[in-house]
């Protein structure tokens, strides 16, 4: 039987290489290297479409079919970027900018979680918070600018008080919403051993939300990442965002383009240390495993 | 001993789901609910499990009157409800918190053994078939020693085949310890393998129609002719029940609601 199955996968391998994804995986199952080539190959399509733009790109300055003065070509803002980490200055306006985010992001995801849970799991709870927040939430976050530089100073406080007022409304949204879903099936099962309040939370609630918990939290960070490019605009002598307005205001534009490629570099790698550090807990999720 | 003493419940909306039920399903004894779709056996296991209230009469577990959820009460759904973020091994051993580490792993691995999942014990419930799940689902309800065990179609979403083998898991493990076994379905030959005594059902309100006790002796012979007959006994008293004394008053029913249109 195992014989069959074998053959069978080998003869059929090329004729279902192109039909659906999960229809390959499963029959390429007993032969992971199979699976992991198939994969490979999407992942460097991903990069065909930039890598060629920035090539075309850097070839047209060379062969002086354009001047490449307002859009620097991939070399020079290779080379900005490499002489603004020879300097130091890269890691400390990376470093600051990361720092306001992550002062944010804990702030706001904290008080988001905590609220988010109360709203969730209390009816008189969601009655009491829920409609003033909804209302603040349909304010445009920039808009509180001058009030924060009213209330907190034109330094960290007001910055630190935007980002985590980004952060803090899908985080809430989130961890509400998550805890409102959870299957009445799965509760029951805890009624039925008698689990207390406490225990019901701890051992259904709080696993049965966590993949949406992650999700939120994950939405949390990017618009931490959105909200600390404005804040660094209100005026500040550090950080990725002051690379920004000072490229623009010495009309450098690889020095913006430069900025840009850390933030994306930043942000990207600060999502992916989220999900791999979530990733032991939403394991059992009987999702498409690539979701996260 | 599990008395039911004139057991009504009306839902919110109106619904009469069941109405002054009397029954007495004694000590070890394995009754079977048998009745058409809406005729309240859900709601009378959701009664005796806890999970709602009743509206009037009262269930009673030999000297105790039951309200809410009861330690000496398990229930497997129709639908296995295991937790997926925990393996085999912990979602057996959910009900059995208050236990030393050792007494958990004996139990639960007794109870793989006996459910045959034993090389299964690490792995996610998304990845056991349907038929493994309501077995670990039904070794969960069994770990804890309940004294009376509730069913609610437990098979009814599975093959002929598999379902067979698991009335034999299901006999195999209520062999051990005995419970007193309620288990609801629609199938009148899983009724008479499993049952000592069928109580069929009548919807709209639901009530008990009729009770016919099932002696034969275990373990029964699902080929030989007393099962046969027992089969087609059950099923004369399910035809009844939803036939005969139910048309008179629909017929008057439908002629009023008919003259009340015109
Ligand atoms: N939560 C509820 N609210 C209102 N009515 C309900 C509720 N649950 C069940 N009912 C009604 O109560 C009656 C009995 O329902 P129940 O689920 O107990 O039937 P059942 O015998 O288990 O049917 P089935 O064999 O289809 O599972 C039905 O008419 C149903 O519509
Ligand atoms: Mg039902």
């Amino acid at each position: 039987m195992t014989l069959s199955r074998e053959s069978a996968v080998t003869g059929n391998a090329v004729s279902q290489a192109w039909s659906s994804h999960e229809g390959a995986a499963a029959l390429a199952a007993p032969t992971s290297t199979e699976k992991r080539r198939v994969f490979d190959w999407r992942i460097l399509l991903g990069f065909f479409l930039p890598v060629a733009i920035a090539l075309l790109w850097e070839a047209a300055v060379t062969f002086g079919l354009a001047e490449g003065r307002l859009v620097p070509p991939p070399s020079r803002i290779i080379a900005m970027l490499w002489g603004l980490a020879q300097t130091g200055e890269l890691r400390t306006h990376a470093w600051m900018t990361l720092w306001r985010v992550l002062v944010g992001f804990v702030i706001g995801s904290l008080s988001g979680i905590v609220l988010g849970a109360l709203s969730g799991s209390s009816k008189t709870m969601r009655q009491l918070l829920d409609p003033t927040l909804q209302a603040l939430r349909a304010i445009p976050s920039i808009a509180w600018v001058p009030l924060f530089i009213l209330w907190l100073g034109i330094f960290e406080a007001s910055k630190v008080a935007l980002i985590a007022i980004g952060v803090f409304f899908p985080v809430y949204l989130g961890i509400a919403g998550a805890i409102l879903s959870v299957d009445r099936k799965l509760v029951e099962v805890g009624h039925v051993f008698r689990l207390s309040r406490v225990q019901l939370a701890r051992r259904i609630l709080l696993p049965a939300v966590l993949p949406e918990a992650v999700i939120a939290l994950r939405s949390g960070l990017g618009l931490g990442f959105m909200f600390v490019v404005a804040a660094e605009f209100m005026g500040a002598s550090e950080g990725l965002g002051y690379l920004l307005v000072d490229g623009q205001q010495m009309g450098k534009p690889d020095q913006i383009l430069a900025a840009i490629i850390a933030f994306a570099l930043l942000g990207k790698t600060a999502d992916s240390l989220l999900v791999v550090a979530a990733k032991p807990l939403v394991r059992w999720q009987d999702t498409v495993r690539e979701r996260l | 001993m599990l008395t039911f003493e004139h057991l009504s419940k009306t839902y919110a909306d109106g619904t009469r789901a069941l109405s002054d039920i009397n029954l007495t399903v004694h000590e070890g004894e394995i009754v079977s609910l048998i009745g058409g779709s809406g005729c309240g056996k859900t709601t009378l296991l959701r009664l005796i499990a806890g999970l709602d209230r009743e509206s009037a009469g009262r269930i009673r577990l030999d000297d105790e009157v039951l309200s809410g959820p009861h330690p000496a009460v398990g229930i497997v759904f129709q639908e296995p409800r295991l937790l997926p973020w925990l393996s085999v091994f912990d979602n057996i051993a959910f009900g059995l918190d208050g236990l030393s580490a050792t007494e958990k792993k004996l139990r639960v691995t007794h109870a793989l053994e006996k459910i045959g999942l034993v090389e299964h014990a690490d792995r996610w419930p998304r990845d056991l078939s349907g038929g493994q799940q309501q077995r670990v689902s039904i070794a969960r309800a069994f770990v804890t020693n309940p004294k009376v065990l509730l069913l609610d179609e437990p098979f009814s979403a599975l093959d002929a085949f598999t379902r067979a083998s698991l009335h034999e898991h299901l006999l195999g493990l209520w062999e051990e310890t005995r419970p007193t076994v309620v288990l609801v379905t629609h199938d009148v030959q899983e009724a008479v393998t499993l049952a000592d005594r069928a109580v069929v059902m009548q919807p709209k309100p639901g009530r008990i129609f009729d009770e016919l006790p099932l002696t034969l002796s275990r373990p029964r012979d699902r080929t030989g002719l007393p099962f046969e007959t027992s089969v087609r006994r059950v099923l004369t008293a399910l035809d009844h029940s939803l036939k005969a004394p139910q048309a008179q008053p629909q017929r008057e029913r439908d002629r009023q609601a008919a003259a009340l249109w015109w």
